[in-house]
């Protein structure tokens, strides 16, 4: 076991690179982590900072490149094997059994035992050192599914420094944290460095990140822009070097400004501590960007708005008739459809025909007498469908599950626009798909909107969303609070929806 | 993922309406897939010539209609059960249900009538499938557990109405069922293959039919394209609970008897048939065909190790070996 109070625990990287069928989510990260550190890891949604904390942590294995640890070179081929070395990672999800108490699950895989039993009186006495050293308040026997979130995460690290960690990866560490929780946090990542812990801090909240990191490197698609210390940062800084070339990008044409009437209209919609009274309305023809970050309430909307979670309060109207919205039967009875941020998880039948997929939701319009689909309906539908969205596919007979993901993508769009929505609600249309399709989606978007569909269009690529909305909306902590008309200048957004310091309008 | 196969498939040129093959046989080489969706009907069928050539008696109408004669009761559960498996669910209460619609069967015929016995147990099983509809969906219990416990009470409520006795009928009307045929063809090897016709055209062919492997084979987006998700599983259940109602009638009509201890074995024998025959235990793929190929491949095995004369206990590690092999080959191929 490393004695933590060392200063070890550096960490190099060499031209690391990581693909993903073609997108690259690292491309040739050459970078140097000082021990007993806490190191900053930043950049917009995709550009590769938590696939980085990953390979530190052996959660990932690189595509190319070397990973040193106190210039030794080490290939941890999981993170139980990177644990070994001392590298260990909380991850977003935290990793604890529920029905274990404290004690149970900071020594959970690494038991003190004797003759193949657990030592329980060697496990009470290592664990007592461990609480004084840290000094951590925890119940030892208590199970931890029954503790607050900040003090599941106290036995995460409690789990890290008890196996020896020197390097501690904290992925998103607070993205399910209170306030007062946060600044718990924030305190025993001083405490661990201190005692000589190197920590690898990956967050969107560039707040934090200022706060707490001694070094800060930023990544932008996949590559590092920089590293500085974070005394040199300030927010606009960081934001500058995020998106930097990206801000200045030109604008790709759009379609004509919509002037019709409100086809969707939402007020005060309340979804439990997730939405507050939030209202939008959105015209006929028009596309409406709502920017946000992870976590901001984006995709509740969307899924409010379509009943897939129940809203306790608001009022939602298509083409000004109030509609009350339970379940999305009733939302697409209405008229709106919902392409969902997931397409294997919400929206396709992954081992059913892409004919079966583009018509399950309207398969009222092509039944028969009988109750039976018909099928030459059916076919002359779908394939209508595969000809306007150029699905790629070998027949309308082939599973959704062997097509690529951007064609599996268009196969959700065609399930909707098989009913001609009103109102079409998209969560990031274009996620994981190749540049092609995303093109080709983005016209099936324009196309749609001018033929007067009204279009909700979440998306964390901010270009996206600027290329293609008449309107953008910003949502942070569940509320909107900045509007701008059509194309704003990209780092204005980027700073409203971190909420960067002299943005007016500051959440509760 | 998970094994299986057969999406509902109604474009193009794929002929059978389950198949799941979109580009015809011979322009492809066989790879693993086939073996997995076809390999069921070549075992079948290799099975059938090798008896037919091993044992003079098995080649004959009345071994082969007798085959199906003993296996009605069964196939007709094991059809039913297919729809509530596709659906995403599970269902070991049919060996219950049909204990206590034979029961139901046979105390209607006794003491309201001929016309009653044959009535009555369709609707007590349409009312135990709804009350494991109802379980699954509104309470939100496994269908595994909600269903070994409705197996517990529905068996124990067999045994209260009948009083532990064993029930007999003499009404001819009611015994017609079971006993009589047209030709050689008895009325409940007619009943099997109209049913198994039926509900291959309901799972294959009707809207129902595609909700049901949309429900199981993603739930949440069932419901996120406007399915109503709790009702076509309840559905599913109940067809489960008539088909076992008509299995216990048939029984029932064919004993000429009624009791609690009846069709035992039959939840699970009904399943093992399922899965061997390639519908996906875990929802969304699979079809009755396939389901009455399972039934009558393990029916094959008894008569075919009765008639060469080899001792029982081989037969069943036959079954279970097949079981194994049928359901390995399906996840290998997924895994790849």
């Amino acid at each position: 076991m490393a004695d933590s109070r060392q200063p070890v625990g550096r960490i190099r990287l060499e031209r690391i690179s990581k693909s993903y069928s073609r997108r690259k989510a690292l491309d040739d990260v050459t970078l140097e982590i000082v021990g007993a550190t806490v190191h900053g890891l930043v950049g917009a949604n995709g550009a590769g900072k938590s696939t980085l904390g990953k390979i530190i942590a052996g959660a990932i294995r690189p595509d190319a490149g070397e990973l040193y640890l106190d210039e030794r070179q080490i290939r941890p081929a999981d993170p139980h094997d990177a644990r070994r070395h001392g590298i260990a990672l909380i991850a977003q999800e935290l990793a604890l059994v529920p029905h274990l108490t404290v004690m149970e699950n900071v020594f959970l895989g690494i038991e003190p035992r004797r003759w193949g039993l657990l030592a329980r009186r060697r496990i009470e006495r290592r664990y007592a050192e461990l609480v004084q050293r840290w000094g951590f308040q925890l119940q030892r026997d208590a199970p931890v599914g029954g503790l607050r979130l900040a003090d599941q995460q106290k036995v995460e690290i409690l789990r890290a420094v008890a196996s020896g960690a020197s390097v501690i990866v904290m992925d998103e560490p607070t993205s399910s944290l209170t306030s007062v929780e946060v600044e718990t946090l924030r305190r025993m990542i001083e405490q661990l460095r201190g005692m000589g812990t190197t920590i690898v801090y990956v967050s969107h909240s560039l707040e934090e990140v200022l706060q707490v990191a001694d070094a800060i490197s930023v990544l932008r698609d996949g590559r590092l822009v920089h590293t500085r210390a974070a005394a040199e940062e300030t927010e606009a800084s960081l934001v500058h070097a995020m998106f930097g070339a990206a801000v200045d990008a030109g604008q790709v044409e759009k379609p004509a400004q919509a002037g019709g009437p409100d086809v969707l209209e939402v007020r005060d919609l309340d979804l439990g501590a997730l939405l507050k009274g939030v209202s939008l309305s959105i015209k006929a023809g028009e596309i409406v960007g709502l920017a946000g970050l992870v976590g901001s309430g984006r995709s509740e909307l969307a899924r409010a708005i379509f009943g897939v979670e129940r809203m306790d309060r608001g009022t939602i109207l298509v083409d000004g008739v109030e509609r009350r919205i339970k379940s999305p039967r009733d939302a697409i009875d209405a008229g709106i459809a919902f392409v969902p941020e997931s397409r294997k998880d919400d929206g396709l039948f992954m081992q059913l025909s892409v004919a079966a997929n583009a018509t399950i939701a309207g398969l009222g319009s092509i039944v028969s007498g009988l109750g039976t689909v018909k099928s030459s309906a059916e076919r002359a539908s779908a394939s209508k469908l595969i000809g306007d969205l150029s699905i790629a596919t070998p027949s309308p007979a082939a599973k959704v599950a062997t097509l690529s993901g951007g064609n599996q993508q268009k196969v959700l769009f065609a399930k909707w626009l098989f009913r001609e929505p009103r109102v079409l609600l998209l969560d990031e249309p274009t996620r994981g798909v190749d540049v092609n399709s995303r093109a080709a989606i983005h016209r099936l978007i324009r196309h749609q909107a001018a033929s007067g569909v009204a279009i909700l269009l979440i998306s964390s690529e901010l270009e996206e969303v600027l290329a293609l909305a008449h309107r953008v909306l910003v949502i942070r902590h569940g509320a909107i609070t900045h509007e701008f008309a059509a194309d704003p200048p990209l780092a204005e957004v980027m700073e409203a929806a971190f909420g960067v310091a002299g943005a007016e309008h500051s959440p509760p | 993922m998970t094994e299986g196969a057969d999406p509902p498939v109604s474009v193009e040129e794929s002929a059978p309406a389950d198949s799941g093959i979109s580009v015809p046989w011979h322009r492809r080489r066989i790879r693993a897939e086939h073996v997995r969706d076809y390999g069921i009907l070549v075992v079948f069928a290799s099975l059938f010539v090798a008896l037919s050539v091993g044992s003079s008696g098995f080649l004959t109408t009345n071994n082969l209609l007798n085959i199906l004669y003993e296996n009605a009761p069964l196939g007709i559960l094991a059809c039913g059960v297919t729809l509530v498996i596709v659906a995403g669910n599970f269902d070991l209460s049919l060996g219950a249900m049909f204990a206590l619609t034979e029961v139901c069967a046979t105390e209607a015929a006794i003491h309201w009538g001929a016309g009653f016995g044959l009535v009555v147990p369709l609707l007590a099983g349409a009312v135990l499938g709804l009350i494991n509809g109802l379980l699954v969906t509104k309470l939100r219990i496994n269908a595994f557990l909600a269903t070994l416990a409705t197996s517990l009470a529905f068996g124990g409520a067999a045994t209260a109405i009948s009083g532990g006795l064993l029930l007999q009928v003499t009404s001819s009307t009611f015994l017609a069922l079971g006993r009589d045929s047209i030709g050689q063809v008895q009325y409940s090897v007619i009943v099997f293959v109209v049913l198994a016709v039926l509900l291959q055209f309901v799972l294959g062919r009707t809207v129902f039919g595609r909700y049901c492997y949309g429900v199981g084979g993603n739930r949440e987006a069932a419901r996120q394209s406007g399915l109503r998700v709790d009702r076509i599983a309840i559905a599913t259940f109940m067809i489960a609970g008539v088909t076992a109602g008509i299995a216990g009638l048939i029984d029932a009509s064919t004993t000429g008897s009624g009791s609690s201890t009846a069709g035992a074995n039959y939840a699970l024998t009904a399943i093992a048939a399922v899965a061997l025959g390639g519908t996906s235990i875990f929802g969304g793929a699979g079809s009755v065909w396939r389901t009455v190929v399972g039934v009558l491949l393990l029916a094959l095995i008894t008569n075919g190790f009765d008639l060469l004369g080899v001792e029982a206990f081989y037969q069943d590690i036959v079954k279970g070996a097949l079981i194994v092999l049928a359901v390995s080959v399906g996840s290998l191929v997924e895994r790849r």
